[in-house]
């Protein structure tokens, strides 16, 4: 991000986190943490198995695979096959909204699960799992069903595939199973891969026919927390862009059956869904770009990008034509906000793809990012697609499954000849590729993966950031430091923030968050200095 | 056969939590500990999210990050890591390891594990480390509560002297009642050993510096000093037939039990002040007296408004069971209450207190909010008490939610609802009134604003 003013030095600032760790813990943690300096190529440390006892923010696998790629789509009935818990915390807790689509199947609001209980570990649960297939296809005629392993659903050998496809046979609809069970992976990382995996296999590709529209797209890693996807759907309908299929706002699975015939993918999260598009080229021939509706300029960058890719002169003005109706009311937002913001510094510790996103916003208003982090990216993320081939596979990623990929002898479309992809490569657009976070942040900034508890608050301690941005799990620590903080999984139940209207509210949103008052009543007026009293007594 | 309580397989919407939650949030309550799951990171992060919903404050809680490896060979190595960063970063008082259905299914000997560990480190200082074990495919996240308290009593718990104290567990109830059951028991001139006591740790103002460990809760000292007490008082009626930290004092120390019901209503609350004068041989105060006084004013005041309306009540069965005969006490008839536990208690309990008032009411265990909602639509509801995950139910049935219980993520302040004694009594009186008389005015023909 470019400004005008240089970020604190950071001195010192690594050492003061390590010196409390036993060495092994400090040698391993010194790697996932990084003072960046954008001109040289640095390496981090990331997706790696967090060392027990270190509280770390991430989740597990089934979190990634249930939660954030499956949950928001609403015609799915999503059966989570285990004890209660897991269906339970991942019951409409992520704030994904829809809209009921044509057949008005919505089935987000509920909490499918099978339950288990002591017998069904000992026994096997398969049998209620079965009767739970039965069960739902009786009272819900869904089109799809997909079953989520938990922990000792992979420990008892229950094997959910098998049932899926003899119930898929008996019903007749699309059935399926996640072997997403937590303690697969480093984080919810691998739950994302996962169910990438199992919704190009067995979803992708289901339905050919070839929908009506010019420039048709997908856009990939929108999950549509707090309407998000609303306000871009609302943008590509009138640039004239036909969304096929989002993954996975506001989505349903006839999107998904019918995303290969799309001409481009867009890909918002690179972290959850980067594996639908590397597969989708491969066997599809669809290229894709990495884009960005968060902050205004970014949205106008990325839909420029889109219509640059098209090099569709009619669409090129149009897309300039929504800018220009959309820019006015940003700018006066941002003239109003800005005096009150500027200068001021943040830090963004979150997901796969927002502590990178939400720098743009920041920078429009002026604030900078002092420190940034990914809760369960991998390198690239951090230092961009080009470190792909210097990633070792560990035993934890090992057990992921790498789908084989070929050509579709019948669908395989080239969407643009190479020459084409040349030419506009040649023009300085990114096809297919990542720069990651790293590369864009200010000289000085700290960078650190899968953060601690602990090293959040060494971190305030030293820069008093006027906001952190978080999830839950740290908001109210960090609040009861006297520093605001801001949710960017859930938006604080706010939001959209996306497009150019979510850049408006997320700066009023900014505005109110490091401005407010409260924090000075901390201190009763009885604490103050003593003179204040002798005054009272003289009075 | 398929009755009405077996009709289903699946669970759709579920009416009850897993074990490791409540004994996580056990451990909340007891000063400068550390909730440890023992299996996969998404337990202690899920349970983490969950409970910070609820009460806005921070919850931390380690874990052993089983990965397939462990999934596999076992946890020791993790779990003995575990413990040495968590002793090294937090210097904890107090560890709680509570096991997960991941380990539990593999069979990981924690005991055995926890001696290897205390072993290693013999020259060191080290916590009270505790083991429970909560599986989550048996019971609820209140199994998990109840047991992490008997665990937590029975391994620290010791008798030396006898000291002018009692010790209280009041299951799983708010901050504000917590706090509210200090205030009564010091009134009684005894000292209160309330466990969990997560009034502070859970309910909190601004910090000066970071702690680790959030301040408050019962301390391990306090814990140690149980067997001295000249009673115990245990609340909820699931816990007359359970063997509880109260069986275990009473058994091992022979400190004498008290099993009574949550303290919600006049008569239940009367026999929780009787108790503290029986063993405290104290007068009860004035301050109770008068607002136990007031109640009842009240009771009389909101008679014409409350009186044949028809409620349900769901949550967990003790919070249930008191509820429901509160409502029988001010003349409303809960008709229908239910809850996700299958202990047997609300059956047991319910239909005695019912006929007392000469109704029949239907008692449901094991249900969920989908088996509540079918079953609520053919009877005709006026309102309906409990936490916020009913809430869709009162949507679809147009009638109004009253919060009550664990968790509220639709309001604020679910950590502040009393529910407890005549002051709670009265807050709960208040709130159901004034919802019951909201509905009719918002959906009067007319306007009025006196009435």
């Amino acid at each position: 991000m470019k400004s005008d003013t240089k970020l604190p030095e950071p001195c010192g600032i690594q050492e003061d986190i390590l010196k409390k760790y036993p060495s092994k813990v400090a040698r391993k943690r010194s790697k996932s943490i990084v003072l960046n300096d954008p001109k040289t190529e640095q390496e981090i440390q990331a997706n790696i198995r967090t060392v027990p006892g270190i509280i770390t923010q991430r989740g597990c696998c089934y979190a990634g695979c249930k939660g954030v790629v499956l949950g928001p789509t609403r015609d799915i009935i999503n059966l989570t096959h285990g004890p209660i818990g897991c269906g339970f915390y991942s019951w409409a807790t992520r704030r994904n909204q829809t809209r009921p689509g044509p057949d008005g199947d919505n089935f987000m609001p509920y909490c499918f699960s099978t339950d288990m209980q002591d017998d069904n570990i000992v026994f096997g649960g398969e049998k209620k799992l079965r009767e739970a297939i039965q069960e739902a296809y009786d009272i819900f005629h869904p089109k799809m069903i997909g079953i989520f392993a938990t922990c000792p659903v992979g420990l008892i050998g229950d094997d959910i595939h098998a049932v899926a496809r003899e119930m898929k046979e008996k019903l007749g609809i699309n059935i399926f199973g996640f072997s997403c069970e937590g303690y697969k992976g480093v984080s919810q990382s691998a739950g994302h891969h996962i169910a990438n995996n199992q919704i190009f296999k067995h979803v992708v590709g289901l339905d050919d026919t070839v929908k009506e529209g010019k420039f048709k797209i997908n856009l990939l890693g929108e999950y549509n927390i707090g309407g998000d996807a609303f306000l871009i759907e609302d943008l590509f309908k009138r640039c004239g862009l036909t969304l096929i299929s989002t993954y996975s706002g506001n989505s349903s699975v006839d999107h998904f059956a019918n995303s290969h015939t799309a001409d481009l993918n867009l890909i918002m999260c690179h972290r959850s869904i980067n594996y639908v598009a590397k597969m989708m080229e491969k066997k599809f021939g669809i290229p894709w770009l990495k884009i960005n509706f968060i902050g205004a300029e970014a949205t106008a960058k990325s839909l420029r990008k889109i219509a640059q890719y098209f090099g569709d002169k009619e669409l090129i003005k149009q897309v300039e034509k929504v800018i220009g109706e959309e820019m006015p009311a940003v700018l006066e937002a941002r003239k109003d906000v800005e005096p009150r913001t500027r200068g001021k510094l943040a830090m963004i510790f979150v997901g796969g793809s927002r502590a990178h996103h939400y720098q743009y916003l920041f920078s429009e208003i002026g604030m900078k990012t002092v420190a940034a982090g990914y809760e369960f990216a991998h390198r690239d993320d951090y230092e961009g697609r080009k470190v792909l081939p210097q990633i070792k596979v560990d035993a934890d990623s090992r057990n992921i499954e790498e789908v084989v990929v070929e050509k579709d002898p019948k669908r395989y479309r080239l969407r643009k000849t190479e020459q084409e992809l040349d030419a506009l490569k040649k023009k300085g657009m990114e096809i297919s590729k990542y720069e990651g976070m790293m590369s864009e942040m200010e000289p000085n900034s700290v960078v650190i993966d899968d953060i601690s508890q602990y090293e959040t608050e060494k971190l305030i301690d030293k820069y008093k950031p006027a906001v952190f941005c978080a999830g839950i799990k740290e908001k109210y620590t960090v609040q009861k430091r006297g520093i605001p903080m801001k949710q960017l999984h859930s938006y604080d139940y706010g939001g959209p923030f996306a497009a150019f209207k979510g850049a408006i509210n997320f700066y009023r949103e900014m505005d109110r968050t490091v401005n407010t008052k409260v924090w000075r009543m901390i201190k009763a007026p009885w604490e103050n200095e003593p003179e204040i009293t002798a005054t009272f007594v003289v009075e | 056969m398929k009755t009405a309580e077996n009709l289903y397989t699946a669970t759709r919407n579920s009416c009850k939590l897993c074990a490791p939650l409540g004994a996580s949030l056990v451990l909340r309550g007891i000063e400068g500990a550390m909730p440890f799951l023992h299996g996969s990171q998404g337990c202690s992060t899920y349970i983490r999210r969950y409970l910070i919903n609820h009460f806005k404050e921070p919850v931390d809680i380690a874990s052993s990050n089983f990965s397939e490896k462990e999934a596999i060979f076992g946890g020791k190595q993790s779990l003995i890591s575990g413990l040495e960063n968590i002793c090294k970063q937090y210097q904890p008082k107090l560890i709680g390891v509570a096991t997960t259905c991941l380990t539990e299914t593999i069979g990981d000997d924690v005991e055995m594990i926890l001696r290897e560990f205390f072993l290693k480190h013999k020259s060191e200082r080290l916590p009270e480390i505790v083991h429970i074990s909560t599986p989550s495919y048996i019971g609820t996240h209140m199994e998990g509560f109840h047991t992490a308290v008997l665990a937590v009593v029975s391994t620290i718990a010791r008798k030396e002297k006898k000291l002018k104290q009692i010790g209280i567990f009041p299951g799983l109830v708010s901050s504000a009642d917590i706090r509210y059951l200090k205030e009564i028991v010091s009134d009684f001139d005894l000292g209160p050993v309330i466990l969990p006591d997560y009034s502070e740790t859970l309910d909190g103002g601004p910090w000066e510096e970071y702690q680790k460990i959030q301040q408050g809760g019962t301390t391990v000292e306090q814990i140690a000093s149980l067997g001295d007490s000249l009673g115990t008082i245990e609340l909820g009626h699931s816990l007359e037939t359970r063997k509880t930290a109260s069986v275990f004092l009473e058994d091992n120390f022979s400190v004498p039990r008290f099993s009574l019901g949550l303290p919600i209503g006049i008569k239940l609350t009367d026999l929780f002040f009787n108790n503290l004068k029986k063993i405290s041989g104290k007068e009860i105060p004035c301050k109770y007296q008068s607002a136990r006084a007031r109640l009842i004013d009240a009771y009389v005041d909101g008679h014409k408004y409350i009186f044949g309306k028809k409620v349900l009540v769901y949550g967990e069965e003790d919070l249930v069971i008191a509820v429901a005969s509160f409502l029988f006490e001010i003349g409303a008839v809960p008709v229908f209450c239910a809850t996700g536990e299958k202990t047997g208690t609300l059956k047991k309990v319910l239909p005695e207190i019912a006929s007392a008032y000469g109704k029949e009411i239907i008692i449901r265990e094991g249900y969920d909010f989908e088996q509540i909602g079918e079953e609520s639509a053919k009877i005709g509801l006026d309102f309906m008490l409990g936490n916020s995950k009913g809430y869709y139910l009162a949507r679809k049935m147009g009638i109004p939610l009253i919060r009550i219980g664990f968790p509220i993520h639709d309001r604020l302040g679910g950590q502040r609802i009393l529910h407890l004694g005549y002051g709670g009594t009265q807050q709960l009186f208040d709130r159901i009134l004034n919802a019951v008389i909201e509905k009719k005015q918002e959906t009067s023909p007319v306007g009025y604003s006196y009435m």
